[in-house]
C-alpha cells in the first residue's frame, strides 16, 4: 500500500459542539479499491467525522485531502461534485420516479427538440441506466416502474448505481443494510464487493459487526471522539474490535461474556447522539 | 392515520415482488383507466337520455365552457403534483379579469382591436402574476404551508379585485371584444361559401341556424394551452423536477434541484394560468368581476383529483386533469339536457370527487393485499 496514493486523507480533524468534543484530532487514510469499516458505539463520533468528509459539517480544525488536494466543503453538494457520494440509510430517492429518473435526478440529460427546446433525453437516460445497473449486476425487472414498486435492496442498489454512474471517487455508506431483510443485506454486501473490484473505495459505517467483517479490508474503530484503533480484517477478530469499541475497562467483561455472543453491550457515556 | 401511513402508502407493495406485480396488471388498468371508463359511461348515458346531447355543436359548447375551469386546473395540476395546493387561483382569476376589463375600456375604440386585446391580456397576466410570486416566495423561502399561504392570498386577491373594480363588475365597452371571445375559427354557409374568423359579409337569404360554426376560439386556446402544459410536464426538466419535488423534497434538494426557485415558478405558473382564464372570461362575457373565479376553484381542484392526482404530490398527469374537467363539464352539461334542476350539478360533482378518492384508496388496499 505504501506506494499507492490514498484517495482520501483526513489529518487531525477536530470538531466540537459547545463543550462536547465530538471528533478529537482524528486522522485516517482511504486507498483505492478498499472497503473500510468505520465502527464505534453510539456517540463515538463516527457520524460527525463522516459528515465533515461529506460536507454536512465544517471541521473546526484539521485537513481533508482528496487525491492529495486540500478540500473544504460547505455543502454536501460540493462534496458530491468532487466525487464523494454518501448513501444514506433513509435513501435519498424519489419513490414516485423510475430508476433512470432517479439516477439522473438533478442532472438530467437533455436533447434539442426542433432546434429550440431542451427536452429530456429519455432513451439516452434509460440506456445509460440499464448499462450501469448491468455493470453492477443489479437486476430490476421493469426499469420504467416507479421505484416505490422495488424492494428495499433494489432501491439501495439504485442509489449506489447513481453514485457509480456519476463517477464517485469515494463512497460513504451509512448503515446501508439497516432497513433490509437478510437476502437484501447480502445483495448490498455483494454490491460493495463489486464496487471495490471496480476500484471505488467504500467507507462502511455499520453497527453490524458481521457485515463489516464480511466485506471490509480494514476497520477503523472510534471511541469517545478519538480513533481507538485501526486493524486489517485479516489480522483481527470481533472480540478485539469490540474491546477497542468499548475500551479497556470493559474488555474484561467482554472476555467473560465471550461464551454468550448474543449479549449486546451498550454504553451511554456521551451526550452526542448519532442522529445529529 | 399515522404520519408514516401517509408518507408511504405503498410501502408494503415492495414486498410483493415479481409475482405481485404480474397479478397487478389488470388491476392497474382498471385503477388507472377508471376515469376514462367513467367518462365514456357518462357520454353514453347522456346520449341516450338527453335529447340533443350527442351533437358536435354541443361538444363544441362543452369544450368552450370548460376552457375556464380547465385552464385553471392545469396550473393547479403542477401545484398539486409538487405536493402543494393553491386556493387563491379563483380570486386571482377575478383580479385578472377586472384588470383586463379596465385596460380594454381605457384603450378601447382608440387603438386597433388587436392592441386592445394584447394590452388587456398583458395587464391581466401581470396583475395576476404578483400574488402568484408572493405565494411562491412565502411558501418556498419562509416555509409556510401552501394551504395557509394561498388561503391568505385567497382573501387578499379577493379584496384587491374588488378594490380594483370599485366593488362593481366592470362591463367592457370596447366593440369587437365579445366577438373574439365568442368567435369561431371557421364559418360554413349552406351555399358552400366559408370564411375564417368572422361571418361572411353577405348573409342575405341565409338563416342564422343554417350557418355552421366550427372550432370556437376558447376551445382552440384551450387545446393550445393543454398541449403546452402536457409538453412542459412530460418532456422538460421543469416537469421532471415538479414530479421529483412532489415525490421527495429532501431527495430533490440533495440531488441539487433548485427546490426554492422551482416552487416559486410553480406558484407563478398557477397564477399565470388563472389570470389567463380571467382574461378569457372578460373576452367571452364582455365583463370583468372580482368574484367570477370563485366558483371555479373547487371545480379546478376536483378536476385534478378526479384525474387521478394524489393530494400528497408526485402522482398525476395533464391528461388526467383534462379527463377530470371533462367529467365535471359533461355532468353539468348533461344535466341541463335532462332538464334537471341545475343545483343537482353541485351534488353530482361533489359525489364524483368522493368517488374518485374512494377508487384511489380501494386501489391502494388491493395493491397492498396482493
Amino acid at each position: 500500500m505504501a506506494n499507492v496514493q490514498p484517495i482520501l486523507q483526513v489529518k487531525d480533524l477536530y470538531k466540537r459542539f459547545g463543550g462536547l468534543v465530538a471528533v478529537d484530532h482524528v486522522s485516517l487514510e482511504i486507498y483505492p479499491g478498499e472497503v473500510v469499516g468505520l465502527l464505534g458505539d453510539n456517540g463515538a463520533g463516527k457520524s460527525t467525522l463522516i459528515k465533515m468528509v461529506s460536507g454536512a459539517y465544517r471541521a473546526d480544525s484539521g485537513q481533508i485531502l482528496l487525491n492529495n488536494e486540500a478540500v473544504s466543503f460547505s455543502t454536501p453538494m460540493e462534496a458530491r461534485r468532487r466525487g464523494i457520494e454518501t448513501i444514506y440509510q433513509d435513501l435519498a430517492l424519489c419513490e414516485n420516479l423510475d430508476a433512470s429518473a432517479n439516477i439522473f435526478l438533478g442532472r438530467e440529460k437533455m436533447r434539442r427538440q426542433l432546434g429550440v427546446f431542451n427536452v429530456l433525453d429519455r432513451p439516452y437516460m434509460q440506456h445509460e441506466s440499464r448499462q450501469v445497473l448491468e455493470q453492477l449486476d443489479i437486476r430490476i425487472p421493469e426499469l420504467r416502474n416507479p421505484i416505490r414498486q422495488l424492494s428495499g435492496g433494489q432501491r439501495q442498489a439504485v442509489s449506489i448505481a447513481r453514485a457509480v454512474y456519476w463517477k464517485a471517487h469515494l463512497m460513504i455508506m451509512d448503515e446501508p443494510t439497516a432497513a433490509l431483510g437478510v437476502p437484501e443485506q447480502l445483495k448490498v454486501l455483494e454490491l460493495i464487493r463489486t464496487l471495490r473490484n471496480q476500484g471505488v473505495p467504500v467507507i462502511l459505517i455499520s453497527h453490524n459487526m458481521q457485515d463489516v467483517f464480511a466485506v471490509a479490508d480494514r476497520v477503523i474503530v472510534m471511541r469517545r471522539g478519538s480513533k481507538a484503533g485501526e486493524r486489517k480484517i485479516s489480522e483481527t477478530d470481533e472480540n478485539e474490535v469490540v474491546s477497542l469499541m468499548v475500551g479497556a475497562e470493559y474488555s474484561q467483561v467482554i472476555k467473560q461474556l465471550h461464551d454468550a455472543p448474543d449479549v449486546h453491550i451498550t454504553t451511554h457515556d456521551e451526550g452526542e447522539s448519532d442522529s445529529i | 392515520m399515522k404520519v408514516s401511513d401517509v408518507a408511504t402508502p405503498d410501502a408494503d407493495q415492495s414486498r410483493s415482488g415479481k409475482l405481485g406485480k404480474m397479478a397487478l396488471r389488470p388491476l392497474d388498468i382498471v385503477s388507472k383507466g377508471w376515469s376514462w371508463l367513467f367518462l365514456i359511461v357518462l357520454i353514453i348515458f347522456f346520449s341516450i337520455t338527453g335529447q340533443g346531447f350527442l351533437n358536435i355543436y354541443n361538444f363544441q359548447t362543452i369544450g368552450a365552457d370548460m376552457s375556464l375551469v380547465l385552464i385553471m386546473a392545469l396550473g393547479e395540476t403542477f401545484v398539486i403534483l409538487s405536493g402543494g395546493i393553491d386556493l387563491s387561483v379563483g380570486f386571482i382569476m377575478g383580479m385578472a379579469s377586472v384588470a383586463a376589463a379596465l385596460v380594454m375600456n381605457n384603450l378601447g375604440n382608440k387603438y386597433p382591436l388587436i392592441v386592445v386585446v394584447l394590452a388587456g391580456l398583458a395587464a391581466g397576466l401581470a396583475v395576476g402574476l404578483i400574488p402568484g410570486l408572493v405565494n411562491g416566495l412565502i411558501i418556498a423561502r419562509l416555509r409556510v404551508p401552501p394551504f395557509i399561504v394561498t388561503l391568505g392570498m385567497y382573501g387578499m386577491a379577493r379584496g384587491a379585485g374588488f378594490i380594483l373594480s370599485g366593488g362593481q363588475p366592470v362591463s367592457v365597452q370596447t366593440n369587437g371584444i365579445g366577438q373574439i371571445g365568442n368567435g369561431y375559427l371557421l364559418y360554413l354557409l349552406p351555399d358552400g361559401r366559408f370564411s375564417f374568423f368572422q361571418l361572411p359579409s353577405n348573409l342575405q337569404g341565409v338563416r342564422p341556424s343554417q350557418i355552421v360554426q366550427l372550432l370556437p376560439f376558447p376551445l382552440i386556446l384551450l387545446v393550445v394551452v393543454v398541449l403546452i402544459c402536457a409538453w412542459l410536464l412530460s418532456q422538460t426538466r421543469f416537469g421532471r423536477h415538479t414530479y421529483a419535488i412532489g415525490g421527495s423534497e429532501e431527495a430533490s434538494r440533495r440531488a441539487g434541484i433548485p427546490v426554492v426557485r422551482h416552487t416559486i415558478l410553480i406558484y407563478a405558473l398557477s397564477a399565470l394560468l388563472a389570470s389567463l382564464a380571467g382574461v378569457l372570461y372578460t373576452m367571452r362575457f364582455s365583463n370583468g368581476a372580482a368574484d367570477v373565479g370563485d366558483p371555479l376553484l373547487i371545480d379546478s381542484i376536483a378536476a385534478v383529483i378526479i384525474g387521478g392526482a394524489s393530494l400528497f404530490g408526485g402522482e398525476g398527469t395533464i391528461l388526467g386533469t383534462v379527463i377530470g374537467a371533462l367529467i365535471i363539464s359533461i355532468i353539468q352539461n348533461g344535466l341541463i339536457f335532462l332538464d334537471i334542476d341545475p343545483f343537482w350539478q353541485f351534488i353530482a360533482v361533489g359525489a364524483v370527487i368522493i368517488l374518485a378518492v374512494l377508487v384511489d384508496q380501494a386501489k391502494k388496499q388491493l395493491v397492498e393485499r396482493s
